[in-house]
């Protein structure tokens, strides 16, 4: 059943001072391009029955390089992504994968922190902050925490997201090597992943991360241990086919993931030789 | 709220978490607007808020307050991509037509049929299949 819209609180602000403000006096869920929550609103699973509308903090649309760090502000959109000449110089994959997010409408609101904060196994950006190790910033009011992408996930759609916290900007160290992003679904536009696949390649290292096989996107790390130790291509396959835990649901089975996933690795590391 | 709706100011009475898509159909009465799945799956909803289009079903009211919001009725009943619709046949049931429409707004002059199916990769249609429609766009903003 839809929820009862009249009986839900929304607070709006315009800068990251009042927003953590907001979020110190009470819990709110913050609500960015609203692409997922409001689809949990339309069929009546959201639970959340205050929030606090970011949209507006423009502060937080910037991409930029610190220190060869790259920075990509929380509600940097697909769009903006897709656009964006620095992204295009040093993580071309990311574009890769905006393209394929929903249709062009989903990428004119949806956004890369949004994506991060929805905890989606099946996110399509997720696969790349996996594996490019990047770092998400999180601020209160009471200052700033800097969580390893990789940390932040504690378990199926959850975090280690204080709800005082807000997640304000994703990090990325400068990529070496070659990148490489695969997302398979039923077509190009508008599908949730099958499986979903971000590799870097630099020499016999190889940093690996899937969606759509885990409780949340994974790093294949004994994968890409077996490979960094001489391991022939069909031997880490199977090392991989240990290693992910996909499930049969409404859009795959487990047994489909795991040969596509193998699949993918396999091409992942021919075409990146 | 208040927003600029079709070129005019107007004021929304609707709570500030109802969809964009509600508000346009219930308290304006623009019911040219359609509601397909109501996930942002089918594109039937697209309006363009700031010029770009969005999913009407995914917007929160309180987004577009002070924005630009346009819908198919803003074009009137007299624009060149209604007519080339209806001349290539790109309509049949019509659900999609106006999702399809705005959609085909955001594209720039003179795109190839590749950059037509790239703007509209966000709105399904069950009848017609899609040739009639690119076709109809592609007269319009190609010919």
């Amino acid at each position: 059943m839809k929820t009862a819209i009249s009986t839900l609180d929304v607070r709006g602000v315009t800068t990251v001072r009042d927003a953590l403000a907001a979020l110190r006096d009470e819990e709110r869920t913050p609500i960015a391009g609203a692409t997922d929550l409001f689809v949990a609103l339309n069929f009546g699973t959201l639970a959340s029955r205050r929030f606090l509308d970011i949209w507006r903090v423009d502060e937080l649309r910037g991409i930029a390089v610190n220190a060869d760090a790259l920075v990509i502000g929380a509600l940097v959109t697909y769009t903006d992504l897709i656009r964006s000449p620095i992204i295009a110089a040093r993580l071309p994959m990311l574009i890769e994968a905006s393209r394929l997010v929903g249709g062009p409408q989903i990428q004119n609101r949806g956004t890369i922190g949004g994506n991060i904060a929805n905890a989606s196994p099946a996110g399509d950006s997720l696969p790349i902050l996996a594996a490019v190790d990047a770092t998400v910033v999180l601020r209160s009011a009471t200052g700033e925490r800097r969580v390893g992408f990789n940390e932040f996930y504690s378990g199926y759609r959850a975090s280690v997201r204080r709800p005082d916290e807000l997640i304000v900007a994703v990090e990325i160290p400068a990529v070496s090597g070659r990148q490489w992003f695969r997302k398979v679904g039923t077509r190009a536009a508008q599908a949730i992943s099958k499986v979903v696949i971000a590799g870097v390649r630099d020499g016999r290292a190889a940093r690996i991360a899937l969606g759509s096989v885990a409780p949340t996107v994974v790093r294949a790390r004994r994968t890409e241990e077996a490979l960094a130790n001489g391991a022939s291509i069909d031997d880490a396959v199977e090392v991989l086919r240990r290693e992910i835990v996909p499930i049969d649901d409404v859009r795959s089975t487990a047994e489909y993931r795991r040969l596509v996933s193998g699949n993918l690795v396999r091409r992942f590391w021919t075409e990146t030789r | 709220m208040r927003f600029t709706l079709n070129g005019e100011t107007r004021e929304a009475a609707s709570p500030p978490m109802s969809r964009l898509l509600d508000v346009l159909r219930e308290e304006f009465g623009l019911t040219g607007t359609k509601e397909g799945c109501g996930e942002g799956e089918c594109g039937a909803c697209t309006v363009l808020v700031e010029g770009e289009p969005v999913c009407s079903c995914l917007v929160p009211l309180v987004q577009v307050d002070g924005a630009t919001v346009q819908t198919i009725e803003g074009l009137g009943d007299d624009h060149p991509l209604q007519h080339a619709f209806m001349n290539e046949v790109g309509a049949q049931c019509g659900i999609c037509t106006p999702g399809m429409i705005m959609a085909a707004l955001s594209l720039g002059d003179s795109p190839s049929l590749d950059e037509v199916k790239v703007a509209l990769a966000g709105n399904l249609c069950r009848c017609t299949g899609y040739s009639a429609i690119y076709r109809a766009i592609l007269k319009v903003k190609s010919p």
